[in-house]
């Protein structure tokens, strides 16, 4: 199924239950298959045109009633181009707003360099109280939506809109704010978030079969950090790479870094853009051009291996 | 001059003078469509801020904030000694309004144009929930140069949002100087016509006129209203009248209040 699918179909089901939970589109409901809310909740789904900033303050305005709006639009029209509003609507006046992003990064493809949000984690990771929230499959996404429900605040979901393969099971359980282990690996750590836990996944097949064990650890929850999973890890392992679909700079590795720097200062290598714009092309060229193939992510674990 | 009016601007000018410098200008601009507000208008309870259904305003001009707390303590939502804390360490009330600080404000603004948004959400809200609340938001003339108020004003006719009231401050001065020197609103009426809302525009230092074009917006049964008031930027003040555009946030020194409060008596 496709993540938007998973992610739009629970909340539908919540919706019912739930009188309080409204969605908001900016003229991307048939994108992001928000479309047929409009229809079974009338008054909750709806959309407010192609005026991301309105749609922002208006979802505040409808939190201080008591309602937890949903605001959807692409990645970074969700996070970049309302980013006042986010951080004085939302955040600062302590809105219980969700704000979910589709197409992060370079899974904007076709829609190239100016729809891809390379820099929305770290727009968003320095604004107080903001939860950051990437999934990586559909089980994931969909098991995250109550727990996004229950949190009182602003959440960000930075979701891949299609379908991405499936990496957790039905009985896995899920907390929004724990870091899940998926390898086990005493040479180095992986932390990877969104598409690249995949990619993450197949680079730990390829060390092994080169002696090196990774530990691959899926950070679904970029903000607050789960640093004493990510601390636990880097004990056993003494070195890291990190794997986002974001710019280098202010996202995960940022993250990562800041809590290592601080308790236990080890080698860590990122992947991800080096500061530099996206461009158009499908995913596979993308992954290619930005240097973040599972063979880069090997790569740079047995750089990692070799700094300690 | 209404005699609620008179101690809102006297108090505004004590609450400045206070801490030495303030947004005074587009504080003693409201003062009349604030006492009809929340003397004549608005279903709110002191005793509990909170309560549910009740009408809200909305100042989406919120660097206003001191012209709203001396509204809201004459209304008895705090003490008002709270007045002479305005932007001390600490607190309750902050140059602009933090509806998380100060019992009344019902929402956050500062940055211009966010607030009148929220205004719309919160307008939608009461819809879905059916309380039959009023909705009023003011937002100043200078604001009105953000393109956010505009997406706002959308969303309002196209929502049929007809519990909503908005008034512009149009006192026809920014920071920077006057509005039509700076980026020229123009016909702001014939603007917010063509955006399909209801326009009425009155003297804004007339409490009565102000009364009146609440009642007849009020009536309207399919379209939110906007209410331009003709203002004085520093109205009842001689020395910010004086200062025209400058008035906008200037500092008070205690001659200052001295001398306003003697015209204010």
């Amino acid at each position: 199924m496709e993540m938007r699918a998973a992610f739009f179909g629970k909340l539908s089901e919540m919706m019912e239950q739930d009188e309080r939970i409204c969605v908001l589109d900016a003229d991307l409901g048939k994108a992001n298959g928000t479309m047929k809310l409009r229809t079974k909740f009338p008054e909750r789904a709806f959309d407010c045109g192609i005026a991301e900033q309105n749609m922002a303050s208006v979802a505040a305005g409808m939190a201080s009633y008591g309602f937890i709006p949903f605001i959807t639009t692409f990645t970074p029209f969700a996070t970049r181009r309302i980013c006042d509003q986010i951080a004085v609507s939302i955040a600062y006046s302590q809105q219980n707003v969700k704000i979910v992003g589709t197409d992060p990064g370079i899974s904007a493809q076709l829609n190239g360099g100016t729809h891809m949000s390379l820099e929305d984690i770290g727009v968003l990771r320095s604004i107080p109280t903001m939860v950051i929230f990437e999934p990586v499959d559909e089980i994931q996404a969909a098991k995250a939506l109550p727990q996004i429900v229950a949190h009182d605040g602003p959440v960000y979901v930075r979701l891949f809109r299609k379908e991405a393969p499936t990496i957790f099971s039905e009985d896995y359980e899920f907390d929004l704010f724990k870091a899940d282990k998926l390898t086990d690996g005493a040479d180095v750590t992986i932390f990877a978030s969104g598409i690249m836990l995949k990619k993450s996944l197949d680079a730990a097949e390829m060390l092994k079969a080169k002696g090196i064990g990774a530990e691959v650890v899926n950070v679904h929850t970029i903000k607050p950090l789960d640093a004493e999973t990510v601390l636990k890890s880097l004990k056993k392992t003494k070195c890291a790479v990190v794997a986002e679909n974001h710019n280098i700079i202010g996202g995960l590795f940022s993250a990562v870094c800041e809590v290592a720097a601080q308790n236990l200062p080890v080698p860590i290598i990122p992947v991800g853009t080096k500061d530099v714009f996206g461009e158009v092309g499908k995913l596979p060229y993308l992954f290619e051009r930005f240097g973040m193939t599972e063979a880069d992510i090997a790569a740079a674990a047995e750089k990692a291996v070799a700094a300690k | 001059m209404d005699e609620i009016c008179r101690e809102i601007r006297r108090l505004t000018v004590e609450c400045i003078g206070s801490v030495g410098v303030g947004h005074i200008g587009g504080s003693l601009s409201i003062a009349e469509v604030l006492k009809v507000l929340y003397f004549d208008k608005m279903k709110v309870d002191p005793a509990n801020p909170k309560m549910e259904g009740r009408d809200r305003l909305i100042v989406s001009k919120g660097h206003a904030g001191p012209a709203v707390y001396a509204v809201l303590a004459l209304r008895g939502f705090f003490p008002k000694d709270w007045l002479y804390t305005l932007n001390k360490p600490g607190t309750r009330l902050p140059s602009h309004c933090d509806m998380n600080k100060t019992p009344g404000v019902d929402m956050t603004a500062g940055s211009l144009g966010q607030g009148f948004s929220c205004a719309v959400g919160v307008a939608i809200a009461s819809k879905i929930k059916k309380d039959k609340a009023t909705i009023y938001s003011i937002i100043g003339d200078g604001e009105s140069q953000e393109g956010q108020i505009w997406e706002a004003a959308m969303l309002a006719a196209q929502k049929k949002l007809n519990n909503l009231i908005a008034f512009t401050d149009r006192n026809m001065m920014q920071i920077d100087g006057y509005t039509e020197e700076v980026n020229g609103l123009g016909n702001l009426a014939a603007k917010w016509r063509a955006f399909g809302w209801f326009v009425q525009e009155v003297d804004g230092h007339d409490c009565d006129a102000i009364s009146e074009a609440i009642d007849k917006a009020k009536k309207k049964r399919s379209r939110p209203s906007m209410i331009i008031l003709h203002t004085i930027k520093g109205k009842g003040v001689s020395f910010a009248e004086k200062a025209g555009p400058g008035c906008h946030s200037m500092s008070v020194t205690q001659e200052d209040v001295a001398a306003a409060l003697a015209e204010l008596q």
